[in-house]
C-alpha cells in the first residue's frame, strides 16, 4: 500500500442555470474584463488515500465522486492523476 | 397516531414539528435521534427544516448518511408516510426517495418570505383535505431551493400527477414572480411514485396558527390522519 493525493474538479452540470457563476462573469466585466465570455464557479477537493497503486486509488475516488462528493443530477466532476502523497 | 420528527445536528424545525403535531393536531410525537437506530413505532416520519451538517458539501448530502436514514428509506420503501419540508426535503432528494435536486436560489439570496403556492394534486394522502387549485399561504427558508431535475423526470412527475405544489400567485397564475427560488416550473413539492414521501420546500409545521400569520398547513397534517387511519 502507497499513499496517493488526487485532486478532484467538481462543476454544475453543463446547460443548467448556474447564477453563482453568472455573478461572477459579470463582476469581472464590471471591472472591465470584458472579453470574459462564462464563468462556472465549483468545488475543489482533495483527497489523500491509501492503495496498491495510482489507478486503483483513481478508481476509488472516482466511486467516491458518483456516491458523495457530487451529485449525478446537478454536477460534474473530474479527477486528476494520482501523485504519491 | 405516531410523528417521528428525526433530529440531526443542525435541524432547527423539529420543535416547531413537534408543536405543531401535538398542540394543533393533538397527535404522539417523538423526537428521533439521527444516529438512533429505531423509529419508536412512528407511523409518520418527519425529515425537519434546519442546516443539517452546516449544509457541508451539498444540503442534505451528509445528513443522508444518518444511521437512522438506513430505518427511514426502509420504512418509505414499505409505504410509510415521510414528510420531508425544506432541508428534510434535501435530506430525501440526497437520499433518492425523491428524484431531482435542490440547488442554489437564482437570485443567490437567502430568501425568508410568505409565499402562495397552488395545490396541483388533492388527490394524496398529504393533500386529500384540500380543493383542486386551491392557494396556501406558507412560509419559506432557504438558500438552496431551486428544484431542478432532467426534462425526463420532470415530464414524469407531470404526467403522473406528482408536482403537488406550484409557487403561484394570489390568483392561482403560475408565474416567474411568485418563484422565490427560481425552481423549475415553479416546482415547490412532489410525491414519489408510491405516493408516501412528499418533500416541499415551504413549511406546512410554520402555518399552523392564525398566529403565526397562516393556518394553511393544518389540513396537510390532517390529510394524513385521514388516509393513514383509513
Amino acid at each position: 500500500m502507497a499513499k496517493f493525493r488526487i485532486a478532484v474538479h467538481i462543476t454544475p452540470r453543463k446547460g443548467l442555470l448556474d447564477p453563482q457563476g453568472n455573478a461572477v462573469r459579470d463582476a469581472l466585466r464590471t471591472l472591465g474584463f470584458n472579453a470574459v465570455k462564462d464563468v462556472h464557479v465549483g468545488r475543489y477537493i482533495i483527497v489523500e488515500t491509501d492503495a496498491y497503486d495510482a489507478l486503483t486509488a483513481e478508481d476509488t475516488v472516482t466511486d467516491m465522486c458518483a456516491k458523495l462528493l457530487a451529485n449525478p443530477v446537478t454536477e460534474d466532476f473530474d479527477i486528476e492523476s494520482a501523485v504519491p502523497a | 397516531m405516531k410523528f417521528g420528527i428525526v433530529t440531526f445536528p443542525g435541524s432547527n424545525c423539529d420543535y416547531d414539528a413537534f408543536q405543531a403535531v401535538t398542540d394543533i393536531l393533538g397527535e404522539e410525537a417523538t423526537y428521533i435521534w439521527h444516529k438512533d437506530h429505531d423509529l419508536q413505532g412512528s407511523d409518520v416520519i418527519i425529515l425537519p427544516g434546519g442546516f443539517s451538517y452546516g449544509d457541508y458539501l451539498r444540503a442534505g448530502a451528509i445528513a443522508r448518511f444518518s444511521p437512522i436514514m438506513q430505518e427511514v428509506a426502509a420504512h418509505a420503501k414499505a409505504g410509510g408516510p415521510v414528510l420531508g419540508i425544506c432541508n428534510g426535503f434535501q435530506i430525501a432528494c440526497e437520499a433518492g426517495l425523491l428524484p431531482g435536486a435542490l440547488m442554489r436560489n437564482s437570485h443567490l439570496q437567502f430568501v425568508s418570505a410568505e409565499v402562495r403556492i397552488r395545490v396541483e394534486n388533492s388527490d394524496t394522502m398529504y393533500t386529500n383535505l384540500y380543493e383542486p387549485g386551491e392557494i396556501l399561504r406558507m412560509p419559506v427558508a432557504h438558500g438552496d431551493g431551486r428544484y431542478v431535475a432532467p426534462v425526463d423526470i420532470l415530464e414524469e412527475l407531470e404526467a403522473e400527477g406528482r408536482v403537488i405544489f406550484r409557487y403561484a400567485d394570489a390568483d392561482g397564475t403560475i408565474s416567474a414572480g411568485a418563484n422565490p427560488n427560481g425552481s423549475e416550473r415553479n416546482i415547490a413539492g412532489i410525491i414519489n411514485e408510491g405516493g408516501n414521501v412528499l418533500g416541499m420546500m415551504p413549511h406546512p409545521e410554520r402555518a399552523c396558527s392564525p398566529l403565526l400569520g397562516s393556518s394553511d398547513g393544518v389540513r396537510l397534517l390532517e390529510s394524513i390522519l385521514v388516509r393513514v387511519a383509513a
